[in-house]
C-alpha cells in the first residue's frame, strides 16, 4: 500500500447529545477509492462532514484525530481549514439538485471555488476546462446556464468539476449516484473512476449499495451504528464476508437465483444513537449472538490481508457460521390462466400545455402514450424503466386515480375507463395501491388502526365496529405487526413497519390486484428483504396479482414473472422476466441491464454507455424515442416509430434492428 | 411573456368590475343618497327640498340602475351607477361633494405622498436588511438572541407611540425639527425628516423580524453547504450565496407595495400635517365625503393590481428559474 | 339581572372553544407534542402568564348585570359588567377634570372661594382624595398601602402555589409536599419556576393596585375627571374581542372556500380566487372607513333600534370586527388553498381515493386536520396585530365608539395633551403600557408556537 492520503483515529462526533459516530478509524491510501458502507443513520454522512468539518448546527467532534498527508485537520484554526475545504480536499453531496445555488450561474459556481483554491489560472478558463474535463458537452454554453436549465446527471457533474477545482488529494463523495437513474449513475461512476485515475486523487465513497461498492471501490469498511464493523479489500469481502451483518447484507439482496424462495432479511431495526448499548452493536439483531455479544464490546480480529473484522464470534473460529436461508418453492400460480385479469389497451394519459392569452393548448406531455399489458391472476407483472418514463403514470390510470386520455383498462372485461365514478366504486375493492414513500402514504393524524380500516368503512365491508376491530387486527398479524399497532400512530414506526401497515390497508378490501409503486426503493436493503419476502408469501397465500413498478431490476429478477420495459411513455420490449433479463433484444433494455452494478466484483461486464438524458415526454424525438442514445440507430429509426413485434418466442419488441424469429 | 402579462392585465378588469360593484352596493344601496344628504345637512336643515338641493348638486339626484325617463342609452348612461361608478375606469374621479375636483387634488397631492414613502422605504429596506444579516451572522448567540426579544418589542408598539413619541422627543424637547407642516420644494425637506424617521423606526420590528427568517431559511439549506464545502468564508458565504437568495422574496415584496406608495401613509401624514393623499383620503374620511373614498378605493385597486403585475415581473428578473407561461 | 351582549356571547364561545381544543389536542399526541414544545418554553411561559391576567380581566367585562334599584349613584339602571362591580370605586370616583397620578389636588388652577370668602386661585382638593391625608402624609400612606398590597399578592400566590402544586400531585400521583419543592426548585422539563415567578409578578401588581385604588388615582384622571386607569382596565375586554373575535367570525368562510378551492380546483377554484383577489384588492383601512362610514349613517337615520347606548356601542364593535375580517379572511384563505393543492396529491388521500372514499369525508378526515395548524397560527400571529389595528382605527374615528372604552380612544383623546403646558402625560403612558403588555406577550407566545406548528421553521431552529 503507498502512503496514506487520509489517516482517521478513534473518531467521535455528537450531534444534540447523541453520539452518531463512535471511534472510527479508517486509511485512505492516495489513489485508491475505499468505500464506506452502511444503511440510512449509519452515521457515514456525519463522518463525512466532520473529516470537512462541516458539522451541522448541535454537531461536535468529541475525540479523534484526522490526517490529511500527515496534517491534523481538526486542530487547524479555521481560516486555515478553509484553505483544506475545496481544495486539497473535495467533496460532492447527494442531491444535485438541492446542493447548487439556483441564482447562480454555473459557471461562477465553479469559478469561485477556481479563484480560491487555484489563483494563477484565469477562473473563467478553469471553469470551462473542469466543465470539459467532467465530460459535459458544449461546455462554453454550459457555463453561462443556471442549475435549473440541467439535469439531474449534469449537476452531478457539475459538483464534481466543483470539487476538482482545487486538485484535491481526496474526494469524499456521499451517496453521488443515489438521486441518479442506473444509466446515469453508470455515467457518473465511470466519470469519477477516470478522474481518479487520471489525476492521482483518492477518493472515499460512501453508499449503502454493495453493487456500486463492487464495481468501483478497492477497500471498504462497513459501518454500523456509528462504528466500523469490517473492513477488507472489495474481492476478499464479497468471496467471504467475515461478519454476520455483512453475510446478511449479501444474502439480502434480490436476485434471479433466489426467486421463489426467501431473502435473508435482518430483524428488528437499526438502534437510535441514543441508545446506550453495550455490547456490540449489532447483537440485538444478530441471529448467531451469544450472551457475551451484549455485555462486551468485541475487539478487532485479523481476517486475511489487510481484512479485519470486529467480531467475537471470529475469535472462536466462528467463521463456519454461515446465514441459513429457507428456500422453499412456493405453488405460484401457473401461467396460461383462462382470461387475464387485467387487461390495458393503448392506454394514453396525456396532459395539455396551455400557452398565450386564451391558454390554448398548445401540445401535450404524453406520459403514457399507448400501453398494452396484460396480467393474470396470481402473478407479477414488473413495469420497468427510469424516472420520468411515465411508470407511475401508468399504474394510477389503471386505478383510475388519473383518468387516462384514451384506451381501455378492461377488468375481467368491464372497461374501467369508460365507468363514472359511482359505477367505479365496486371496483375499487379489486386494484389496490402500494406507494413509495411509506412516510407520505398515511394520514399523520390518524391512529393506525383507523387507517386500516379506511378501506372497510368506505367500501361497508364490517357491519360493526367490533367486527371492523377484528379484522384491522387480523390483518396487522397477517404482515407481521403487533395487533396493539392499531391504537398507535404512524410515526411510532420505522420505515419498514409502515410499509407493512400500508399493504395491510390495501389487503383490508381483499382485492386481486394490486399496484405497487416502488415499494421498496426508499427502504434499506435488509428491510427491502423483509418486505419482498411478505408480498411473495401474500401472492402464494391469497393469489394476488401484482403490477410491480420499479426501477430496480435485482427485484424485478427476484420477483416478478413477466417484465415490461418502458421508455419514454411507450413499451419497448416484454416477455417472460427469465427471457428478457438473460438476453435482452432492446437495445435500452440492454443498456439498462449492462447498467446496473452487480454485487460481485468478480463479473466485470462489458457496459453498454448511454449518452446523454431522458429526453421530455412533452417533445419526444420524432421516429423511434430512443434513437438519439441508441449505440444502433441508422437513419430508418430517426424516421420511423418501430411498430411493437411479437416475436416466435412469445417476446414482445420495438425495435427495427431486432431480427424476426 | 408578453401574453402572460397581457391575460394579467385583462384579468384586472373583472377584478375592478367586482370593486366598483362593491362599492356601488355599500355606497349608494346600502344607504340611499337621501341618507346621505341627510347625514350631512344635519338634523335642522332636514327639508324634502334641501335633500333635493343636495343631491342635484352633487349628481345624485338620478336613478341608480335605470333610467325610465331616459332614451335609448340614456336609459343605462343617465344613472348613478354609469355616472358615478363606471366612470371610474376611464380614470374620471368627478367632483367631491365639497365640490373639488378630485383629479387634480390627487395629481397635487401624491408628490408630498412620494416624498415620504419612497425614502422610508429605501431606509428602511437597508437598516432592516442589515439587521437582519447580522442577527444571522451571530445566529445561536446571545446577540441574535436579544436581537430578537428586541425587534419583538419595538414591533408590540403601536404606530401611533412612535409618531407621539417622535413628535415629543424630536420636535418638542430637542428643537430640532418642525412638529409638523409642509413646504414646496427643497424646503420641504426639513418637514420630511422626522416623518421619514418615525416611519423607518417604526418599521424595524416587523421588517427585521421578517428578513431575518428568511435569512434563516435560506442559511439551512443544501447550497450553502456545498458554498463551505468550497472552502468560502462566512462573510462570502452570506454576502455571495445566502443573501442572493433570500433577495427574492426580499425584492418581491418590496415591488408588490411600490404602486401603493403613492396612496401615502395615512395616520403618518395626517399627524404631520403633510398635505398628500394619505392625509387626503383621512380627512375625507372624516368630513365624509363619499366621493373621495370611492375614487381612493377605485384608485388603490387599481394600485395593487399593477403591484400584483409588477412582482411577477420582478420574479422574472430576480429569479432565473422563474419564466411566465 | 344578567344582560347578554352579542360581543360577550361570542367572547365566552371562544372561550369554550379554547378549552375544546385543549381538551381535543391533549388526547392527539400529534397536537400534544408541538404544545409540549410551546409549554416548555419559558418566554411562552411567562407571556401565557400575563396573557391569563388580561384574559381574566376580560372574561370578568363580559359578564354584563343590569344595575338594579338598588344601587346608589349614578349609574342606577345601567348595564354594568362584573368587572365594573368589582372597580366600583375606581368607576364612581369621578374627579372634575385632570389630576396627576397619586395626586391629592386637581392638576389646573381654579378659583375658588376661600375661606376667607374671597376669591382664591388654587389647587383644589379632589373630591375623593384620601381623608387626612395631606403631602407631608402622603408618601408614607402610599408606602403603607402598598406593603398591604403586597402581602395581598403573595398571599393571592401562595393559594396559586398550593393549587398548582395539589393538582399535580394528583396527576402525577406523587407527594404534596414533594411537588410543591419541585414547583419552586425546577427540575422538571416545563419550567415551573418561570410560572410561579410571572404568576407572583403579576398577582403582586394586581394586589398593589387593589390596595391603592380606593384611595388614589393611581394613574390620574382624563379630562372630564375619569380614572384612567378604570378607562385601561375596560379597554383590555375591547383589545381582547376585537383580537380574537375577528379570526374568529372570518374563520368558516376562510376554512370552507380556502379548503374547496384547493380541493376541487376548476371553476370552483378560479370563483373562490377571483372573490378573495377583488377582496384583498381594495385598500383594508379604506374599505373599512366605507363600511364603518356606512353604519354610522344607518344607525345615525335609525336611532330607534337600539335600546341602549351599551348595546348600540356593542354592536359596533361586532360589526368592526366583521369588516376588519372581511379584510383579513384573504390572506388565511389563500394559504389554506395553497396547502389543501398539496395535500390532495400526498399518498394518503390517493389511497383514500383508491378507495372510493367521498369527498367530504376525505375534507374532513385527511385535509382539514393536516391545515389546523396554518389556522392556530393564523390565530396567535393576527392577535396582537389586531389589537395594535384597532388604536389606529380608533383614532381615524373609523374604530370603536367613541362612548366605548379602548386603547385607541384613549390615545385619540389624548393626544394633544403632550402639547399642553403643562403636559399630561398619563392617558398616553397609561394606553402604552397596557397595550405593550398585552401585545408583547402576545408576539412572544406566537413566536414559539409558530416554532413549534410550523413544520418548516421545526428544523431550522436549534
Amino acid at each position: 500500500m503507498t502512503a496514506p492520503a487520509l489517516v482517521v483515529r478513534d473518531l467521535s462526533v455528537s450531534v444534540g447529545g447523541s453520539r452518531v459516530v463512535d471511534g472510527v478509524d479508517l486509511e485512505v491510501a492516495a489513489g485508491e477509492t475505499f468505500a464506506l458502507l452502511g444503511e440510512s443513520g449509519c452515521g457515514k454522512s456525519m463522518t463525512a462532514l466532520a473529516l470537512m468539518r462541516l458539522l451541522p448546527p448541535g454537531g461536535r467532534v468529541r475525540s479523534g484525530s484526522v490526517r490529511l498527508d500527515g496534517e491534523e485537520l481538526l486542530d487547524l484554526p479555521e481560516y486555515a481549514m478553509r484553505g483544506v475545504r475545496g481544495g486539497r480536499l473535495g467533496m460532492i453531496f447527494q442531491e444535485p439538485q438541492t446542493s447548487l445555488n439556483p441564482v447562480l450561474r454555473v459557471g461562477d459556481q465553479i469559478a469561485e471555488a477556481a479563484r480560491l483554491h487555484d489563483p494563477a489560472a484565469d477562473p473563467r478558463r478553469r471553469a470551462v476546462e473542469l466543465l470539459a474535463a467532467v465530460g459535459i458537452p458544449d461546455p462554453e454554453r454550459r457555463v453561462r446556464e443556471f442549475p435549473h436549465q440541467l439535469s439531474g446527471g449534469m449537476k452531478q457533474r457539475v459538483m464534481i468539476a466543483m470539487a476538482l477545482a482545487g486538485r484535491p488529494r481526496l474526494l469524499i463523495a456521499d451517496e453521488p449516484t443515489t438521486a441518479l437513474d442506473v444509466t446515469i449513475q453508470a455515467q457518473v461512476l465511470d466519470l469519477l473512476a477516470d478522474l481518479r485515475r487520471e489525476t492521482g486523487m483518492a477518493m472515499m465513497l460512501i453508499t449503502h449499495d454493495l453493487g456500486v461498492v463492487a464495481e468501483s471501490a478497492g477497500r471498504l469498511a462497513i459501518m454500523y451504528a456509528g462504528q466500523i464493523l469490517e473492513s477488507a479489500p472489495v474481492g476478499a469481502f464479497f468471496a467471504a464476508p467475515a461478519h454476520p451483518y455483512g453475510r446478511m447484507l449479501l444474502a439480502a439482496l434480490p436476485t434471479g437465483e433466489r426467486r421463489g424462495g426467501h431473502l435473508a432479511a435482518i430483524e428488528g431495526r437499526v438502534p437510535s444513537p441514543d441508545e446506550a448499548l453495550q455490547g456490540c452493536r449489532f447483537a440485538p439483531r444478530c441471529p448467531q449472538a451469544e450472551a457475551r455479544c451484549h455485555r462486551q464490546p468485541p475487539d478487532w480480529h485479523p481476517v486475511g490481508p489487510g481484512h479485519r473484522v470486529r467480531c467475537h464470534l471470529w475469535a472462536q473460529g466462528g467463521h463456519g457460521a454461515h446465514v441459513d436461508v429457507p428456500v422453499a418453492k412456493g405453488p405460484g400460480a401457473e401461467e396460461g390462466a383462462a382470461a387475464p385479469l387485467l387487461e390495458t389497451q393503448g392506454l394514453q394519459v396525456h396532459f395539455p400545455i396551455r400557452k398565450g392569452l386564451l391558454k390554448r393548448v398548445v401540445g401535450r406531455v404524453r406520459a403514457v402514450d399507448g400501453i398494452d399489458l396484460h396480467l393474470d391472476a396470481g402473478r407479477t407483472l414488473a413495469l420497468v424503466g427510469e424516472s420520468g418514463c411515465g411508470k407511475t403514470t401508468c399504474g394510477k390510470a389503471l386505478l383510475q386515480l388519473i383518468r387516462p386520455t384514451g384506451g381501455r383498462v378492461l377488468y375481467r372485461g368491464r372497461d374501467l375507463a369508460a365507468l363514472s365514478g359511482r359505477a367505479l366504486r365496486p371496483f375499487r375493492r379489486e386494484l389496490q395501491i402500494v406507494f413509495q414513500d411509506p412516510f407520505a402514504a398515511m394520514n399523520p393524524r390518524m391512529l393506525v388502526g383507523d387507517i386500516v380500516a379506511e378501506g372497510l368503512v368506505a367500501q361497508g365491508l364490517a357491519k360493526d365496529r367490533a367486527e371492523r376491530r377484528a379484522r384491522v387486527a387480523e390483518l396487522l398479524e397477517r404482515v407481521g405487526i403487533a395487533p396493539e399497532a392499531a391504537a398507535r400512530y404512524p410515526h411510532e414506526f420505522s420505515g419498514g413497519q409502515r410499509q407493512r401497515i400500508c399493504i395491510a390497508r390495501a389487503l383490508a378490501v381483499e382485492p386481486r390486484l394490486i399496484v405497487c409503486d416502488e415499494p421498496t426503493s426508499a427502504l434499506d436493503v435488509s428491510v427491502q428483504a423483509q418486505i419482498l419476502n411478505l408480498l411473495h408469501d401474500l401472492q402464494t397465500g391469497l393469489g394476488l396479482a401484482y403490477l410491480f413498478i420499479t426501477h430496480d431490476i435485482s427485484v424485478v429478477a427476484y420477483l416478478a414473472h413477466e417484465v415490461a420495459v418502458m421508455y419514454l411513455g411507450r413499451i419497448v420490449e416484454r416477455g417472460r422476466v427469465e427471457a428478457v433479463l438473460a438476453a435482452p433484444l432492446h437495445p435500452y433494455t440492454r443498456a439498462l441491464l449492462s447498467a446496473v452494478p452487480e454485487p460481485d466484483p468478480a463479473s466485470r461486464r462489458q457496459r453498454i454507455h448511454l449518452e446523454g438524458d431522458m429526453p421530455s415526454p412533452a417533445d419526444p424525438p420524432g421516429g423511434c424515442h430512443f434513437h438519439p442514445r441508441c449505440p444502433e440507430a441508422d437513419a430508418r429509426c430517426a424516421r420511423e416509430y418501430p411498430p411493437l413485434r411479437t416475436l416466435s418466442s412469445g417476446r414482445v419488441v420495438a425495435c427495427h434492428h431486432v431480427p424476426d424469429g | 411573456m408578453s401574453a402572460y402579462l397581457l391575460r394579467r392585465v385583462l384579468y384586472a378588469i373583472p377584478i375592478l368590475i367586482g370593486v366598483n360593484l362593491l362599492t356601488f352596493v355599500l355606497f349608494f344601496v346600502v344607504n340611499s343618497p337621501d341618507d346621505m344628504a341627510r347625514m350631512h345637512l344635519g338634523v335642522k336643515r332636514v327639508t324634502p327640498a334641501a335633500i333635493e338641493e343636495w343631491k342635484r348638486e352633487r349628481g345624485y339626484d338620478r336613478p341608480l340602475l335605470y333610467n325610465e325617463r331616459g332614451e335609448g342609452l340614456a336609459r343605462f348612461t343617465d344613472t348613478i351607477f354609469f355616472q358615478k361608478s363606471l366612470a371610474l375606469f376611464r380614470f374620471d374621479f368627478g367632483t367631491s361633494d365639497s365640490g373639488r375636483d378630485i383629479g387634480y387634488d390627487i395629481s397635487q397631492r401624491m408628490w408630498p405622498s412620494l416624498a415620504i414613502a419612497v425614502p422610508t422605504l429605501l431606509v428602511g429596506l437597508a437598516l432592516n436588511v442589515t439587521l437582519a444579516l447580522t442577527l444571522v451572522f451571530f445566529r445561536a448567540t446571545y446577540v441574535d438572541f436579544w436581537g430578537l426579544v428586541g425587534l419583538v418589542a419595538l414591533m408590540s408598539i403601536s404606530g401611533l407611540f412612535y409618531i407621539i413619541g417622535g413628535q415629543y422627543l424630536v420636535g418638542k424637547l430637542l428643537h430640532l425639527v418642525p412638529i409638523s407642516g409642509y413646504d414646496t420644494g427643497l424646503a420641504a425637506a426639513k418637514f420630511l425628516i422626522l416623518p421619514v424617521v418615525v416611519g423607518v423606526v417604526s418599521g424595524i420590528g416587523s421588517g427585521g423580524r421578517w428578513y431575518r427568517t428568511l435569512f434563516l431559511e435560506e442559511v439551512g439549506k443544501d447550497y450553502v453547504r456545498t458554498a463551505r464545502a468550497k472552502g468560502l468564508g462566512e462573510a462570502r458565504v452570506m454576502f455571495g450565496h445566502v443573501f442572493r437568495n433570500a433577495l427574492i422574496p426580499i425584492l418581491t415584496g418590496v415591488v408588490v407595495i411600490l404602486p401603493l406608495l403613492f396612496m401615502g401613509s395615512l395616520i403618518v401624514e395626517s399627524f404631520f400635517g403633510i398635505p398628500g393623499l394619505g392625509s387626503y383620503t383621512i380627512d375625507a374620511i372624516q368630513r365624509q365625503d363619499f366621493a373621495i373614498v370611492r375614487a381612493m378605493v377605485f384608485l388603490g385597486s387599481v394600485l395593487y393590481i399593477l403591484g400584483l403585475i409588477l412582482t411577477d415581473i420582478s420574479y422574472t428578473l430576480v429569479d432565473p428559474r422563474v419564466r411566465l407561461e | 339581572m344578567m344582560v347578554v351582549l352579542w360581543t360577550d356571547a361570542l367572547l365566552w364561545l371562544v372561550f369554550a372553544l379554547g378549552l375544546g381544543y385543549g381538551l381535543y389536542a391533549a388526547r392527539r399526541p400529534h397536537l400534544r407534542a408541538p404544545w409540549r414544545r410551546v409549554v416548555r418554553s419559558r418566554t411562552a411561559l411567562a407571556a401565557a402568564v400575563v396573557l391569563a391576567a388580561y384574559a381574566v380581566v376580560g372574561l370578568l367585562d363580559s359578564i354584563h348585570l343590569r344595575a338594579g334599584p338598588r344601587d346608589q349613584g349614578p349609574y342606577a339602571g345601567e348595564v354594568v359588567s362584573l368587572l365594573d362591580r368589582l372597580l366600583t370605586p375606581l368607576r364612581v370616583h369621578q374627579e372634575k377634570t385632570y389630576a396627576a397620578p397619586f395626586a391629592l389636588h386637581l392638576y389646573a388652577r381654579e378659583t375658588v372661594q376661600g375661606p376667607d370668602g374671597r376669591p382664591l386661585r388654587t389647587w383644589p382638593r379632589l373630591r375623593w382624595a384620601p381623608e387626612g391625608v395631606d403631602e407631608a402624609h402622603k408618601a408614607g400612606h402610599i408606602l403603607r398601602l402598598a406593603l398591604k398590597g403586597v402581602l395581598w399578592g403573595l398571599m393571592a400566590w401562595l393559594a396559586f402555589w398550593g393549587l398548582l402544586a395539589a393538582a399535580l400531585a394528583r396527576v402525577r400521583r406523587a407527594t404534596f409536599g414533594g411537588t410543591a419543592r419541585r414547583l419552586v426548585r425546577g427540575g422538571d422539563p416545563v419550567p415551573w419556576p418561570t410560572l410561579l415567578g410571572t404568576a407572583a409578578l403579576v398577582l403582586v401588581v394586581a394586589g398593589v393596585l387593589a390596595a391603592w385604588a380606593p384611595h388614589y388615582h393611581v394613574l390620574g384622571t382624563d379630562k372630564v375627571g375619569e380614572d384612567v386607569l378604570y378607562q385601561a382596565l375596560k379597554s383590555v375586554r375591547t383589545g381582547i374581542v376585537i383580537g380574537t373575535l375577528t379570526t374568529l367570525v372570518m374563520l368558516p368562510a376562510a376554512i370552507l372556500l380556502g379548503i374547496a378551492a384547493g380541493y376541487f380546483r376548476g371553476w370552483v377554484d378560479d370563483v373562490i380566487q377571483y372573490v378573495y383577489t377583488t377582496l384583498s384588492s381594495i385598500p383594508g383601512v379604506l374599505l373599512i372607513a366605507a363600511a364603518v362610514l356606512m353604519l354610522q349613517i344607518y344607525m345615525s337615520n335609525h336611532p330607534g333600534e337600539f335600546d341602549s347606548l351599551v348595546r348600540r356601542a356593542d354592536l359596533r364593535l361586532l360589526f368592526l370586527c366583521l369588516i376588519l375580517g372581511i379584510t383579513s379572511w384573504t390572506t388565511l384563505c389563500r394559504l389554506l388553498r395553497g396547502e389543501t393543492l398539496k395535500l390532495r396529491d400526498q399518498d394518503y388521500v390517493q389511497a383514500a381515493h383508491a378507495f372510493g372514499v367521498a369527498h367530504f369525508t376525505i375534507i374532513a378526515r385527511h385535509i382539514l386536520p393536516n391545515v389546523l395548524h396554518i389556522v392556530l397560527i393564523t390565530l396567535v400571529l393576527d392577535f396582537s396585530g389586531l389589537v395594535l389595528a384597532e388604536a389606529v382605527l380608533s383614532y381615524v374615528n373609523i374604530g370603536v365608539d367613541p362612548t366605548m372604552n379602548s386603547w385607541g380612544n384613549m390615545i385619540n383623546g389624548a393626544r394633544l395633551e403632550l402639547a399642553r403646558e403643562p403636559m399630561v402625560w398619563w392617558s398616553l403612558a397609561a394606553a402604552f403600557l397596557f397595550m405593550f403588555g398585552l401585545v408583547l406577550a402576545a408576539n412572544l407566545l406566537s413566536d414559539v408556537v409558530q416554532a413549534a406548528f410550523d413544520p418548516r421553521t421545526r428544523g431550522a431552529r436549534r
